[in-house]
């Protein structure tokens, strides 16, 4: 039967994923942001499956707030891409370097 | 036995579609990709019995913020190939220490995880049980601070959204409401007292 370790495992492996996309695609800003979506899907897996192993609604909950705040972020972060890409022509990561940090 | 090969196969097909997102070389198959990956997960959620949070998943995910990606992804016409160059350099590391993570989380949650072996699957619901209604139980009395900041967060990402986006175009022609109606009928029209002027 299907239980928890296997929701953790298929997180981890959705996590792990997401890490690699990030660090292979380390040119292009609008994939970086997919793979961040996509980690906090991992992170939401594993709230779900504790919430249904623990019978208790509050890992939901956690849930709900999380899928607000990656909304936000990705309303916020695409906005920023787009003014981005206005002032720049690009957005290609390894053209940042307005800040020289 | 049914429900242990659906979830494989959803299982497969999203880990599929993830590698898709990552290793797709056009971003609008990425975000297709995207999509899929987030529908699946969604039909893995509703076999955990979070039927809300799959529809949520689905309609809000889905329905708003993909196509809000795919948007994005058209609008900035990206070079791919200058996006993607750097593809093979690092690839070998990211997949290395992307197995190194894999293999480190899932023997820590088999072997070290006993504590909480459910491997008979999960306990069975009560009879009546509804998730929805369960979970507004919660939200609505114990977190009901939280789901107000949670409003308060959309709200401020749409102000921000729509500040970073808008611009001013110097020279176009717009009409300027608050100047229109806050204008006196003084300042528009100077009445002149004057001599009348004599017939020729």
């Amino acid at each position: 039967m299907i239980g928890l370790e296997h929701y953790l495992t298929l997180a981890a492996m959705l996590f792990v994923l997401s890490i690699a996309g990030i660090i292979v695609n380390r040119r292009n800003l609008i994939l970086l942001l997919m793979c961040i979506e996509l980690m906090l899907l991992a992170v939401n897996f594993n709230f779900i499956a504790f919430s249904r192993y623990l019978g208790d609604e509050t890992g939901q909950v956690f849930v709900f707030f999380i899928l607000t705040v990656a909304a936000a972020e990705a309303a916020i972060g695409l906005a920023i891409l787009v003014v981005l890409f206005r002032n720049k022509q690009s957005i290609a990561v390894q053209e940042l370097n307005t800040l020289k940090g | 036995m049914f429900q242990s090969v659906l979830f494989y196969l959803f299982a497969l097909i999203m880990l599929g579609a993830a590698g898709g997102v990552v290793f797709s070389r056009n971003p609008v198959h990425s975000v297709m990709f995207l999509v899929l990956t987030f529908f699946q997960s969604a039909v893995l959620w509703l076999m955990a019995e979070a039927e809300f949070l799959a529809i949520v998943l689905v309609l809000v995910y889905v329905g708003a913020v993909m196509v809000l990606f795919l948007f994005v992804v058209m609008m900035l016409e990206v070079n791919i190939e200058a996006a993607k160059r750097g593809l093979s350099r690092y690839a070998p590391l990211g997949i290395g220490i992307a197995l190194i993570m894999v293999i480190e989380l899932i023997q820590l949650i088999w072997l070290r995880g006993q504590g909480f072996s459910s491997t008979g699957g999960f306990a069975a619901t009560p009879e009546g049980y509804s998730n929805t209604k369960a979970l507004g139980a919660v939200l609505y009395t114990e977190h009901v601070y939280a789901f107000e900041i949670a409003a308060v967060i959309l709200l401020l990402a749409i102000v921000a959204a729509i500040t970073l986006t808008m611009r001013k175009r110097p020279g176009i022609k717009v009409q300027d409401i608050a100047a229109q109606v806050a204008v006196r009928a003084k300042d528009r029209v100077r009445v002149v007292k004057m001599d009348a002027e004599k017939k020729q």
